[in-house]
């Protein structure tokens, strides 16, 4: 699925790098540890996270991934969204906590686990 | 680039671009039976100088401001569009080439060419000369950019450098407690290396360990310096710092040990996985530190089994 579906369904706001939403999820991974997301997150993945400083952007840059989701309606910090526009990372808002948000993703066919 | 050569682009590009890529597509049109006197205030309200006749789906004229003028100045009575309009419309079809468009303008000295379907003679657009010059520029952009990160990918760039030992040097400094610009350093690294056309998967080892690295910096110390030795076989990343020191070296090396304070875990820093994170991305790694002196770190990521399937 592109991040493109995704937001559409699961009505997510973007916040950063609005011509970077093309690429295609290829699983997703919830956790607040940034160096928890640094070992286990693959490359294309979705992150899920309730973190906002600017580091979550250079973690996901530092990983390729496709983009990292909020929770909560948790609203990025200035400085994280500048440097997520500098990455081209995708930096989405949802209102939804982590576990529904996870849910969510894992029906429309996300997984956490490699096929 | 030469003059010429953004000439011959563009006679290339002509021929490549079709009609139909850029055309206008919602097209304002007005049917056979509009009276003359209604057609006014579309012209005047829309600020077209002419637009399609449609009937039934159906091109079957064009109804300009000249003809518009014609009308005026002959005094007539009102009447439908029908019997002014021009009934031998000029038309392109939506899949020949922009010169055919360029040739139709310059032969008949027209304003725009209404565009049809190939197959069902269906209304597709209309084009003007303003859209032909800015599907040009859009195009010519579009190459400019790729043009633009090809050059920055040097690929094997080792493989240009004509001597027995060739040794590539960067130096990044640390700030101590500074986590506005934590993970610089790491970001700034990667981005050298990707330019440089290393294997993704060494680039991404070599940029996550120095990361961490850079972190425990920041976290831990008043700060210090990076060195990143990069050939052809292998990325050394040397990380030195002057102080606290790690007290018991291998209790930090276990996955989850931290003596991080809680505000430092609550930014989702200092899960005690860090130095774990480096020795999965390092071939080698050296961990030296004296408490009250400092700490030296040696990760060493080889090309060869950096490029294998990645472990983290």
């Amino acid at each position: 699925m592109k991040l493109t579906e995704l937001i559409q369904k699961l009505n997510l706001s973007v916040r950063s790098a609005k011509g970077h939403l093309e690429r295609e999820i290829t699983g997703g991974y919830a956790s607040d540890l940034l160096s928890d997301v640094l070992a286990n997150c693959k490359e294309g993945n979705i992150w899920i996270t309730l973190q906002i400083h600017q580091n979550i952007a250079a973690v996901a840059s530092m990983k390729d991934l496709v983009g990292i989701i909020l929770v909560n309606g948790r609203e990025p910090e200035p400085e994280t969204i500048e440097k997520a526009e500098a990455e081209n990372i995708p930096v989405m808002v949802s209102e939804l906590p982590t576990f529904e948000l996870v849910g969510k993703l894992y029906n429309l066919g996300v997984s956490g686990l490699e096929e | 680039m030469a003059p010429n050569n953004k000439i011959s682009k563009i006679q290339e590009l002509v021929y490549e671009i079709k009609v139909g890529e850029v055309m206008k597509k919602d097209v304002f049109t007005v049917s056979p039976r509009t009276h003359m006197s209604v057609l006014r205030l579309i012209l005047q309200d829309k600020r077209f100088s002419g637009t399609p006749v449609i009937d039934k789906g159906k091109l079957v004229g064009i109804i300009s401001v000249e003809d518009f003028i014609k009308w005026l100045a002959d005094r007539e009575q009102d009447c439908p569009i029908s019997e002014k309009m021009t009934r031998c419309v000029r038309t392109l079809y939506a899949d020949e080439p922009l010169t055919h468009a360029i040739n139709k303008f310059e032969r008949h000295g027209f304003g725009r060419l209404v565009v049809i379907d190939r197959q069902n003679g269906k209304l597709r657009g209309i084009i003007t000369k303003g859209d032909i010059v800015e599907g040009l520029l859009k195009k010519l952009e579009v190459d400019y950019d790729d043009d633009e990160t090809r050059r920055r990918r040097i690929r094997h760039f080792f493989e240009d450098i004509l001597a027995d030992k060739a040794t590539l040097l960067f130096h990044y400094d640390v700030i101590g407690h500074d986590f506005q610009r934590a993970g610089e350093c790491a970001s700034r690294l990667k981005a050298t290396l990707k330019r440089l056309g290393l294997h993704p998967q060494v680039t991404r080892r070599v940029a996550i360990a120095t990361y961490e690295a850079e972190m425990n910096l920041v976290i831990y110390t008043d700060g210090g310096h990076i060195r990143v030795r990069v050939e052809p076989h292998e990325i050394l990343v040397r990380v030195e710092d002057s102080g606290p020191g790690i007290p018991d070296v291998e209790k930090a090396m276990q996955p989850g040990y931290s003596t991080a304070p809680e505000w430092i875990r609550e930014l989702g820093f200092g899960a005690g996985m860090g130095l774990d994170n480096i020795r999965k991305c390092a071939s080698k790694m050296a961990l030296r530190s004296t408490v009250g002196k400092g700490t030296r770190l040696r990760i060493c990521v080889s090309v060869e089994n950096g490029a294998e399937n990645e472990t983290n």
